[in-house]
Parts: C-alpha cells; structure tokens; sequence
C-alpha cells in the first residue's frame, strides 16, 4: 500500500534511572524496537498492560520526545529534530480530561492557539474555524467563551480532540482518549472519532488497554510486552484467532456482558518482570505456560504466522495443527 | 472503525444539550473583560474596601500640593510640637498637630504617601519581573542553570532581609533610590521561589505538553502557557511585598538608610520623632497609623484580587 502516514523502523527509547550515588545508573529500555505501519484513513490499536511502553510509543511518534535509536516517518519525511513543519501533521489527544486543557485559556483560546502558532491565519479567520470545530464535535458556539473547569469530561475530552484536529493533521495519536470517562460517555466520543475519521481520512494511533473498545474501532492490533511488538495483524483475525500465548491471555482476560458464554479465562502467574531488569530470551517466559528451554534463551523475532505476526517459538496455532 | 452503538438511542447529544439549557437559564449575562473582572472582584467586600481606601490614599498623593494646608518642609517657629485639634493646645490650623521642628503632621503625611505609594510601586515592580523571570528560568530549564539560580537565592535568602538591606545601602550609599534597589533585591528571592515552586508543578501538567506538540516555542510555553496558571500565589506575594517594601523602606528610614531629611517620608517621620514619643504621641502615632492603613488596604485587596482572577472560582 502506498498511503502509509506513519511508519516507525525499530524504534527505541531508553531511559537512564540514577538508584543513589553508590549504585551505577540503570537503564530502562521502555521501548525496545518497535516497527509498525500506519496508513491513511485506518485505525491501529496499540495494546498492552501498564509499562508495556505504549504511552512511549506516544510520545516518541508525536515528537514529545526523541527516540535512542529507530527511524520515525510521517507522511513519506523522516522525521528529525528540526521537522517543524511535520508538526502540524501529527496531534495528539491525551487520557486525563481534567489535565489536558490549560485552566487559564477560554475554550475559543485553546482551540485557536495552535493555529496562532502555526499559520498566518487572521483573527478572524482562526475565530471561524474554532466556532466550526466546536460544532464538528457537538458543542456549541456559545462555548467559545467559556473555560475548561464549566466542562464535564466528556466535553472536555471533545474540545481536546478538537483542538488538536485544528492543523488538519493526518494522523491523530489516542493516548487512552476514552479510559477516563464515564462508560456511557466512551460511546458519545468513540462515535466522534468514527465520524471525524471518516470525514476527514485521519489515520488514528490508538493505544487503549481497554480490549473491548479496541474490537470495536480498531483496524489493526499490535500488542506489546515489556517495550517489544508480541504481535500484530488484522483486528478480526488477532481476536478470533490470536497467535501469541501473552494475546490470548490477554483476550481471555477482557469482562463479556453476556452470562451464557462460556470463559475460558487464562490466569497469568506473576507480576510483570521489571524493564530494568528483563529476563533473558523472550520477555513473556517467565509467565508463559508454553515457554521451553529454548524461550528463556533466544528472542523470538515478529515473524508470520498464520496471517498476522506473532514473536513466539510456538504460537498457538501450530500447536492446535499439532494436536490435529 | 464502526460506530459504537450508544445505549440509548439519540443519547450522543442529549446530557449536554440537557445540561447547556439548564446553565443558560441560570448563569448571569456573559461579561467580558473589564466588567467580568469587576463583577467577580466586587464579589469580596473586603477587597472592595481595601481597593476604595487604596485609591483614596492615591488620590491624596497625587493631590497633595492642593490639599496640603501648609509645605511639607516649612518650619514654624511659632507651632514646635502642637497637638491636634481636637486636644488642648491644639491650632484649628494644624488637624494633626506639629513636628518637633513645626512642620505640620498632616501635610507631611499627605506628600509622604507619593513617596511611600511610589517606593511600594516600584520595588514591587522591580522585584516581581525579575524574581519571576529567574524562577520561570530555574523551573523550566532544570540543571545547572536551576542549581546556580536558586543557590544564589538561597545566599540572599540566610542573611536576615534587614541586614543585607543596610549593607546594600551602606555600599550604595543612603538615599531613597538605592534603599529601593536594595529592598527589591533582598525580596526577590521569595518571588524566585514561588515561581519555580509553581512552573514545576505546571510544567508537568499534560496541557503544558499539548502546547508543546502544537509547536509552541519555549517563549511561549514559558509566559503564555504556564505563567498564567501560576499567578495565584504571585499575586499574593507581591500585594505582601508591597506593604514590606512600604515597612522595610520605613525601617531604613528610621535607621537614617532611607529618604534623607526634610523628605517626608513615613519612615524617615517616625525616625525623626522618636524621642518625642512619650512627650507627644501624635508625631509617631499618624506615620504609623498611615504605615497600617496602606499596608492593610493593599493586603485586601491583594485578597480579592488573586480570587477575581482565578477562572475557576468563576461560575458558569
């Protein structure tokens, strides 16, 4: 495909931690080659638990930060520290409601501002454009004036992804845009996000530990474990059919309103082994119920497998044919 | 990305439409600037007074020449040490009474407010633009730059605020100029402190790092984008360091530091009148009064001030 806006080469992002003045400071790889594709128009799904390095992924793919090592490309630019323009390109909508819009600035100022910064647009021309995205989203003009702290957080969260639709950029990052809100809320600004990305061809990053929210918007699934892509594919075939032990786990996890299925639920032993520290081989081993000698030697790479990628030894479906 | 189906049909728009009608029906009419600010700011009675008397001692500066009834600096040979009016001895002619020389006490206030008003102004002004830009520096650069700037506060900060004043002074020579210079300098640190304190907490905050991503430059981020969010506390300080700066230049003209003689400046006043501080209470009584009622007035106001401008104590 050729429309690829985003394309991340093995990204990596390592943090130095100090531990006192005795000890030799560690190093945190929070985010530990990451590769993926995102084209125009679609939605991937990054997942994963707490610390997996989502929220790095975040920050590295919205300039915030720079990565340690990997190649970072919008829209056909590789991305380096003095892509301004690629900027405008790419936005971000964060989690926490309640922090992402400055308490000092009227509504109307929060959504002008990066158009102040970015182009030469007069005042009345940014004012315009504020009033119409205040109605893209379902609010109304008369909100222009108001600030931050009159909004519930669903309206909040709609004057974020407002605001940072204001550049048109191509590429939109979610960083969790819906775990903040109430259940009924998520639905109102999901519903949002599915309009504005079909009206405009946005292509949204979407990281959500939420796998019952992803199902429903997600194109493609890229699952990660300690800083590291376990697997990838196509949202259908990755929840019908996952390949990765750690996928399944977490598929197995995810609450059904429905009493008459039957779980299958897979009850995952210990605690996720700490970035400083990782266990030799493949990151999961120690918690894996099909890890052999060979998982607590070697790093399994993202290989095919039965039309996604997985990074396993022995993904499940091989091992279902096996039994076959 | 399908859409997800809502659990009540049409309820995508309906909480804020149900919530928009119920707030237009009772919010007050829209204000904007000015007459927005003065609605929240007349909301707090004390602040409103401390502001009236304030702008009455202003106005009593400024039109001291045509109120005073006599010259600061005349001396009257025939009126050594009158009490006021209203007590026995007292001249009709001298509400306050006279100073030990014959200069009246009312009109001497009264020119004394400009330079009092005028020293509060300035080493406020001074010591708050300074102090903030060095915390905002400190807060939002970190490193070393962070560790120098503040260490040297720290420095400023040991000394007692009085001492390090009268060795400023003492090196840059006694008059009222430099006993501002020297007062901004040793409250400067306190404004340093409060930012930096408050640029950290913000800096961390995500709307901080939203701006970044918009493209905001540094500049920007620093006095558009956190600045404001840590005006709270600032506000306070600097209504504070007004009465110190009012106290602190009175204390350095009471050590003879200050405005030199005949200027009749509050401090320099009580400076020159204490001896007579058992034998006519009135010399020292009125400066001191007037110290007190400036000071309390600027510290109301300050009050109300910090609260008219914090949009979240603001409703709908």
């Amino acid at each position: 495909m050729s429309d690829i806006v985003l394309e991340g080469r093995d990204l990596t992002r390592h943090y130095e931690v100090r531990r006192g003045a005795f000890r030799p400071a560690a190093t945190v790889k929070a985010l530990n080659g990451v590769s993926f594709k995102l084209n125009a128009g679609k939605t991937l799904a990054v997942v994963g638990e707490s610390g997996c390095g989502k929220s790095t992924l975040a920050r590295l793919v919205t300039m915030i930060e720079s990565p340690t090592s990997g190649e970072l490309e919008i829209d056909g630019e590789t991305v380096t520290k003095s892509s301004k323009e690629l900027r405008r390109k790419i936005q971000i909508v964060f989690q926490n409601p309640y922090g992402s819009l400055n308490p000092r600035q009227k509504i109307g100022d929060i959504l002008e501002e990066p158009l102040k910064i970015n182009t030469s647009e007069n005042a009345k021309a940014r004012r315009a454009k504020a009033h119409e995205m205040l109605s893209r989203v379902g609010l109304r003009s008369e909100h222009y004036e108001r600030y931050p702290h009159m909004f519930s957080g669903g309206q909040r969260q709609r004057i974020a992804i407002a605001r940072a639709l204001m550049l048109n950029p191509k590429i939109l990052v979610l960083d969790e845009p819906v775990s903040a809100l109430d259940v009924s809320i998520q639905a109102q600004v999901l519903n949002i996000l599915a309009d504005l990305q079909k009206e405009f061809g946005l292509a949204y990053l979407f990281i959500s530990h939420d796998l019952s929210v992803v199902r429903h918007i997600a194109d493609e699934i890229l699952v990660m474990y300690l800083g590291k892509p376990v697997e990838f594919g196509q949202a259908e075939t990755v929840f019908a059919d996952p390949q990765h032990p750690y996928t399944a786990a977490l598929l197995s996890a995810t609450p059904m309103a429905d009493p008459e299925r039957e779980k299958k639920r897979i009850p995952l032993t210990g605690e996720l082994p700490s970035p400083l520290d990782p266990p030799p081989g493949c990151p999961f081993n120690p918690r894996c119920w099909r890890a052999e000698e060979k998982c607590r030697i070697e790093m399994p790479k993202l290989e095919p497998v039965a039309g996604q990628e997985a990074a396993c030894f022995f993904p499940l479906s091989v091992a279902k044919s096996e039994a076959a | 990305m399908t859409h997800v189906e809502a659990d009540k049909p049409g309820m995508h728009q309906e909480p804020d439409a149900a919530e928009a009608s119920q707030t237009t029906a009772s919010a007050p009419k829209r204000r904007s600037g000015l007459a927005e600010f003065w609605y929240y700011f007349s909301q707090n009675k004390g602040a409103v007074i401390g502001l009236c008397v304030f702008l009455a001692i202003i106005a009593i500066a400024l039109l001291a020449p045509v109120l005073a009834p006599h010259s600061p600096t005349v001396q009257n040979r025939d009126a050594l040490l009158l009490p006021p009016a209203w007590q026995d001895g007292g001249k009709a002619a001298y509400l306050l009474g006279t100073d030990p020389v014959g200069r009246d006490v009312l009109s001497r206030l009264m020119f004394g407010a400009q330079f009092s008003l005028f020293i509060g102004v300035a080493v406020v002004v001074l010591s708050v633009s300074s102090g903030v830009i060095l915390g905002l520096i400190a807060g939002f650069f970190r490193g070393w730059i962070d560790t120098t700037i503040m260490r040297v506060m720290d420095v400023i900060l040991a000394f007692p605020s009085l001492l390090l004043a009268l060795v400023l002074v003492a090196i840059l020579g006694p008059g009222l100029v430099n006993a501002m210079i020297a007062i901004a300098l040793v409250l400067q640190p306190h404004f340093v402190r409060l930012t930096r304190a408050s640029v950290l907490a913000e800096s961390e905050r995500e709307y901080v790092t939203s701006a970044r991503v918009a493209g905001a430059s540094r500049f920007r981020l620093m006095f558009v984008t956190i600045l404001p969010n840590c005006l709270a506390p600032l506000i306070v300080q600097a209504t504070l360091s007004f009465s110190n700066a009012i106290l602190d230049a009175a204390a350095l003209g009471f050590l003879g530091m200050g405005a030199q003689p005949p200027t009749p400046e509050w401090g320099t006043m009580l400076a020159e009148a204490r001896e007579f501080i058992l034998r006519a209470w009135w010399v020292v009584t009125f400066p001191g009064l007037a110290i007190l009622i400036t000071v309390l007035a600027i510290n109301l106001m300050g009050d109300g001030l910090r609260d008219a401008l914090d949009p979240k104590l603001k409703r709908s």
